[in-house]
This record gives C-alpha cells, sequence and structure tokens, in this order.
C-alpha cells in the first residue's frame, strides 16, 4: 500500500498550483516579495483585486471583546492549495485576514543597498480569530511549509500552543517540508488529513509510514470546509498538548 | 497602482522611512498575537501621521496582525509603530499567553482552550 501511495506522489508532482482543488486559493498563496494588498483573504477569487491596492483592508473591524485578557496561537501548516485558509476560515469568527511575517535578522528589510533582495523574502500569513470563554483570544496562523520560508517560522512559532500540519493524501511529499520545520523547531503537532472528494482511502498506517511520523503525533482525517471537522482537528491538536504535558510531569 | 493624481496612501512610503529605519531591527518585535488598544490619551501633534492612523483605529482591543492586516501595512513597520506608542502611553497592550517551558502553567492554558473549542462543536 505504500507503494501506491508513493506512485500517486510521484503522478501527481509537487506542485499544488495545477489543481483544481476546491479548497485551493491561488490568488493569495505563497507569496514571496512584498506587496500591499491585503484584500485578497476571500475565499472566491471574486472579491480578488478590483479595487485600489495600496490601500486598508476592507473587512469589517470586528474587535475583541474587551473581557479578553490575552491572546494565544496555533500554527496552521502545510503547503500551498492544502486548504489551510479555508480551514481557518471555517473556524474563526472573523473573515481570515491576511498579512505577512518577515525574517527576523537585524535589518533585512532595510539593507537594500547593502544586502539584496536575498534576505527581503516574506510569508504570506493568513489568520483568523475564535474568542474562547470571553477571557481568550485563539489566533490560527496560517502559513506555507517550503524550506525558504523557514526562517520566517521561528519568530511567528516562538510561543505558539502547537501547530496542525495539513496533508493532502494526493500529495504527500509537499507537507514533508512543513513537517519538518516543526520537527526542527520543536513545535508539538498533529496532523489533519484534508480530504478532498478525490482523495483515494489510505490505511493510517500507511499514512503514517509515508509521512514517517511518531507513534504519539496523532492523525486525523477532516474537510477544512466543514466546521465541526475542523473545530474536531483542533481538539485532536489540543488534547495531544494536554497528553504531552500530563505525561510528562 | 494608483493613477495619477490620486491620493498615495502611506503603504507607498518605504517602511524605513515610516519607521525611520527601525522596520526589522533587532528589537524584540511585537509578537504578532498582542492585543494592543488606544489608551484614549491625546497624541502630540506633531506625530507622523501613520502613528494618529493607528492610535484611530485601535479604539477596541485587536491584536497586531488584525492592525497590520487592516491599514495594509507590513506588520514589521506596525509592530515598530505599536511599541513607541506604547512607550508613550497612546496603546495599552495585552501581552500573548505564550507556552514557554511547557510546565503546569501551560496545562491551565491548555485546558481552557480545549474547553472552549469543545464549546465550539
Amino acid at each position: 500500500m505504500g507503494l501506491r501511495a508513493s506512485s500517486e506522489i510521484s503522478m501527481a508532482g509537487t506542485d499544488g498550483t495545477t489543481r483544481t482543488d476546491h479548497t485551493a486559493h491561488p490568488g493569495h498563496a505563497d507569496r514571496t516579495t512584498r506587496t500591499d494588498h491585503t484584500n485578497e483573504t476571500g475565499e472566491t477569487d471574486e472579491t480578488g483585486d478590483t479595487d485600489d491596492m495600496d490601500d486598508m483592508d476592507d473587512t469589517p473591524v470586528m474587535y475583541v471583546e474587551s473581557s479578553v485578557a490575552g491572546a494565544a496561537k496555533i500554527l496552521v501548516v502545510g503547503p500551498m492549495g492544502v486548504g489551510k485558509t479555508t480551514l481557518i476560515g471555517t473556524v474563526s469568527e472573523i473573515k481570515p485576514l491576511s498579512t505577512e511575517a518577515t525574517m527576523s535578522q537585524a535589518g533585512a528589510r532595510l539593507d537594500t543597498k547593502v544586502r539584496p533582495s536575498k534576505t527581503t523574502t516574506t510569508v504570506a500569513l493568513d489568520f483568523g480569530r475564535i474568542t474562547l470563554g470571553g477571557e481568550l483570544v485563539l489566533y490560527l496562523f496560517g502559513t506555507p511549509g517550503q524550506q525558504r520560508f523557514l526562517p520566517a517560522w521561528k519568530d511567528l512559532a516562538r510561543g505558539a500552543l502547537g501547530a496542525l500540519a495539513l496533508v493532502d493524501t494526493r500529495d504527500l511529499e509537499a507537507s514533508f517540508d512543513a513537517i519538518g520545520h516543526l520537527e526542527d523547531l520543536d513545535v508539538p503537532f498533529s496532523v489533519a488529513v484534508n480530504a478532498f472528494p478525490d482523495s483515494k482511502p489510505h490505511s493510517e498506517d500507511d499514512l503514517r509510514s509515508a509521512l514517517d511520523l511518531l507513534p504519539h503525533t496523532p492523525l486525523v482525517i477532516c474537510d477544512a470546509r466543514e466546521h465541526k471537522s475542523s473545530v474536531q482537528a483542533l481538539i485532536s491538536l489540543v488534547s495531544h498538548l494536554i497528553e504531552t504535558l500530563t505525561e510528562a510531569s | 497602482m494608483s493613477s495619477p493624481g490620486e491620493e498615495r496612501t502611506t503603504a507607498a512610503v518605504r517602511p524605513y522611512v515610516i519607521t525611520r529605519g527601525r522596520a526589522g531591527s533587532s528589537r524584540d518585535a511585537l509578537p504578532l498575537e498582542t492585543l494592543v488598544e488606544a489608551s484614549g490619551s491625546a497624541l502630540p501633534p506633531h506625530l507622523q501621521p501613520e502613528y494618529r492612523r493607528i492610535a484611530d483605529f485601535c479604539q477596541g482591543l485587536l491584536s497586531v496582525a488584525e492592525v497590520a492586516a487592516h491599514l495594509g501595512q507590513p506588520p514589521a513597520v506596525v509592530q515598530v509603530l505599536l511599541a513607541d506608542l506604547i512607550d508613550w502611553g497612546h496603546i495599552v497592550a495585552r501581552p500573548p499567553i505564550r507556552v514557554v517551558k511547557r510546565k503546569r502553567a501551560d496545562l491551565d492554558l491548555l485546558r481552557k482552550v480545549l474547553d472552549g473549542l469543545e464549546s465550539k462543536l
């Protein structure tokens, strides 16, 4: 079965952009150069670039309840087109917003005369928000997993509760970088397979061995378009974080 | 992308101009999930308009990430300007609740998150 999975991988290739994913949003996926377009967060492409750029996001502002004492964050990681923004939008109380994370080296964005564009890489960052119990807000930051984005992950990962790694079984290989980064940065995570209509069923064992997961890493199947399913995926992560902590103490 | 004669917004200004060269500096950046809100104190009239724009926008509680996204500014810029406004007392921040060493205190936080998520089902 593992062989079948890998033959599909090679046929699917590693470029997610050519698919017809129901959750793919090529319009706001990975950007490596800075733009000021922050209005590309819509779930459909019609909302795109018709209004003037370089301007404020049109999304109405919904302030956080004043009873909230602070915010925590969870990362949602995975390759382009895997459904990160879909999942974030499904569980978020605000329409997902888009911004960017920058590399944290001193002056990385500034010394353009001294340092060429190599150091100006930024990562598109889509995020959403959930208020929990009126005193805590949870932010979900979705960020692509490619190797070149690793430096920007470090700031983002600092202090995160954990991460949900989204996987598309039609292209498992595309998720390797993201999962590798989480391991390198020591961010606890669980894996959620975003089930696409044409995904072939795989046994959990096959997926685990293909992704080289540790036995305790949770693996769940979800549909990023469905609220309950997406919340369940987050619950699986947080339950795992609690278990890990309880075992350690 | 503005047409000629059209008003340019601050996004057309290079980040290092707005922040006087401090965007992306080694100063610890304000975490994106920090919650900020205007304190209500009046801003001095000489401040750059970007400061005023942020302070005006923060009439309620919002994360740094949301302020940046809504204003269409790079977070690296907003982080620096907000840090100044916090230093000057015009913005009040609620620092993030972070997992640092995965200790007992984190367990309470995680249980709150779990309860909160379960209530969303």
